[in-house]
């Protein structure tokens, strides 16, 4: 979110003494705080679906419907993940080498959808989209259809992830050396050419992980997400959305299962981020 | 062939060799602010259209029924809660790891984010797992008539858990830029560790710490999936402000809906106008505390 810590590995301090004392007392309560509110509970899913029988649990995890729901979130949430990867990486480039007026106020507006409550951002946009909405009731005519249908989650999706591609990738463009496109130039490449060959490969690492991010982020989102889908299962059902119905019949392991595949999924795409972030830092302390 | 320096080959009419033509600019310029207004800026002024499409009269009945009212109250006493935790985690946190090395160290760190990566909607269940009727606390809070799940304390926990991360997460990094000397050269003049923490580390982290409050705060009173598997949404005594914009909807009550959203997208926006001005202060100090 904020620019600084992608730079944290630049300035290792070096060495730290023993001499600073609370070491025990501070390891002690962060662990506590972290298994109460965190460790326990979750592993409360885990222990619970134990309780299913392997093919039970199967089943609930394949079931047509449930499968249903995975497929129209991996697939929305890969969509919107790529569109913000593009666009992110356009909005920072723009950000960082270009002027014009209003530009701080830009750069600010970025993180809204970190800001603005999912539920808000839900509502508004099934405003805009839905066919009577603001652009809705242009685009209906046209027989595209966005609220209430997969392209709507699309829609919800890409406003949740828009500021992981952007803030990721522009310190790493801040960062870049004038030199090397300098030297692009002189040995006579396009300014595509430098781009292509020179700046790219650079972001690359950073794009990526941004891209991951905002896949991680859209996957587990349900607030923006359930007021412009319509919810109908099989169509625009998303996977959380399941847990949420499970739940309410008192499905509770039904429910759980479902959680724990999500759980799953998140600590795999936890790991490949954090892969990812350890390859950028790497980068920008070699450079 | 001789190196001539570049400024010599491009003298008056000066052309960048690092830059792209004005048109290739305005073309990108042009097309990343049309995305951004198209995701961003259309969303935050339907928000206020749709809030006071009826008049401010309409509005203002809306955001002070004493539904909203007692759903601020709540939104209000989640935050006043979890904030204070969660400080107290993110400097426990921070000192821990900034200040020492110990093995574990990176796992403790990613374990910190894993909030971040739960759905929300997981984050609400487990806690249902726990606490709710079927749990493991379940039925030793129904004999001693306590609840959790339907209830504030459920609220409070759910905010807390997705909120666990922010400050953490500012704090570390910060901290470890500034290093430790401070500190040490405090504790070897006679310093106790209290002593230490409040007079040579927090006023270094101030902003740091302002800043991980800004967002944690943001994301304590605009929390929706968590909440609202824990809330049972019961008008006036379990309902934050963020599950009230959704009674609202699914009401058709839609301007009702977007003026409480409207409350909410003012907070967003005074967000990200305070998190802008720390933000230049938290860099400064960084980058201070990096060359000392």
């Amino acid at each position: 979110m904020s620019n600084h810590k992608y730079h944290s590995g630049k300035h290792h301090s070096g060495k730290r003494h023993s001499v600073l004392p609370g070491f025990n007392l501070a390891l002690g309560f962060t662990l506590l705080y972290l298994s109460l509110i965190v460790l326990i509970p979750l592993s409360a899913a885990f222990i619970h679906t134990a309780q299913l029988t392997w093919p039970e649990f199967w089943n609930t995890v394949t079931a047509p419907r449930v499968v249903a729901s995975y497929r129209l979130t991996f697939g929305a949430s890969l969509a919107a993940a790529t569109v913000n990867a593009w666009f992110g990486l356009l909005v920072a480039w723009v950000l960082v080498r270009y002027p014009f007026p209003g530009k701080r106020l830009v750069d600010a507006l970025i993180d809204l959808p970190f800001a603005l409550p999912t539920s808000v951002a839900g509502i508004t946009l099934t405003a805009i989209y839905a066919g009577n909405g603001w652009l809705g009731q242009y685009l209906e005519p046209l027989g595209i259809r966005v609220a209430f249908t997969p392209a709507g989650v699309f829609v919800a999706l890409t406003f949740i992830g828009l500021p992981f591609v952007v803030r990721t990738v522009q310190p790493v463009l801040e960062d870049i050396e004038k030199e090397l496109e300098e030297a692009a130039a002189m040995l006579g490449a396009t300014r595509w050419q430098t781009f292509r060959y020179i700046i790219f490969p650079a972001v690359l690492p950073a794009l990526t992980t941004g891209f991951a991010l905002a896949f991680a982020r859209a996957i587990g989102e349900y607030g923006s997400v359930i007021f412009i889908a319509g919810n109908i299962p099989m169509v625009s059902e998303i996977t959380p959305l399941l847990i949420i119905t499970k739940l309410e019949q008192y499905d509770y392991a039904g429910a759980t299962a479902i959680a724990v595949v999500m759980l799953v999924i998140s600590f795999i795409l936890l790991l490949i981020i954090n892969l990812l972030q350890w390859q950028v830092r790497r980068r920008s302390t070699k450079a | 062939m001789t190196a001539i320096p570049l400024s010599q080959t491009s003298p008056a009419p000066h052309k960048v060799v690092t830059q792209e033509s004005p048109q290739v600019r305005r073309i990108l310029i042009l097309l990343a602010l049309s995305f951004l207004s198209l995701f961003l800026l259309l969303p935050l002024v339907a928000v206020f259209f749709e809030a006071l499409r009826k008049g401010w009269e309409v509005y203002f009945v809306a955001i002070t029924e004493p539904d909203a009212l007692a759903a601020i109250r709540l939104t209000l006493i989640a935050a006043a809660i979890a904030i204070p935790l969660n400080l107290l985690f993110g400097i426990a946190a921070a000192w821990t790891i900034a200040k020492f090395e110990f093995r574990g160290k990176s796992i403790l760190t990613s374990l910190i984010d894993l909030p971040f990566s739960v759905s929300p909607v997981v984050a609400g269940l487990i806690y249902v797992l726990i606490f709710g009727l079927q749990g493991w606390a379940g039925p030793w809070l129904r004999e001693h008539d306590l609840s959790v799940i339907f209830a504030v304390p459920g609220i409070v926990l759910a905010t807390i858990f997705v909120t666990v991360p922010f400050i953490a997460r500012e704090l570390i990094p910060l901290m470890q830029a500034q290093g430790s000397e401070e500190e040490e050269a405090a504790i070897i003049l006679g310093a106790s560790g209290w002593q230490t923490l409040w007079y040579v580390t927090l006023p270094n982290i101030k902003w740091g710490l302002l800043y991980g409050t800004i967002l944690c705060n943001a994301r304590a009173m605009g929390e929706f999936g968590a909440v609202s598997v824990v809330s049972g949404h019961i008008r006036g005594l379990t309902n934050t402000l963020s599950l009230h914009v959704e009674i609202l909807y699914n009401e058709y009550n839609f301007v009702a809906a977007f003026a409480v959203a409207s409350l909410l997208a003012l907070l967003a926006l005074v967000t990200l106008a305070l998190k802008t001005l720390v933000e230049a202060k938290v860099a400064q100090q960084a980058s201070r505390g990096n060359h000392s």
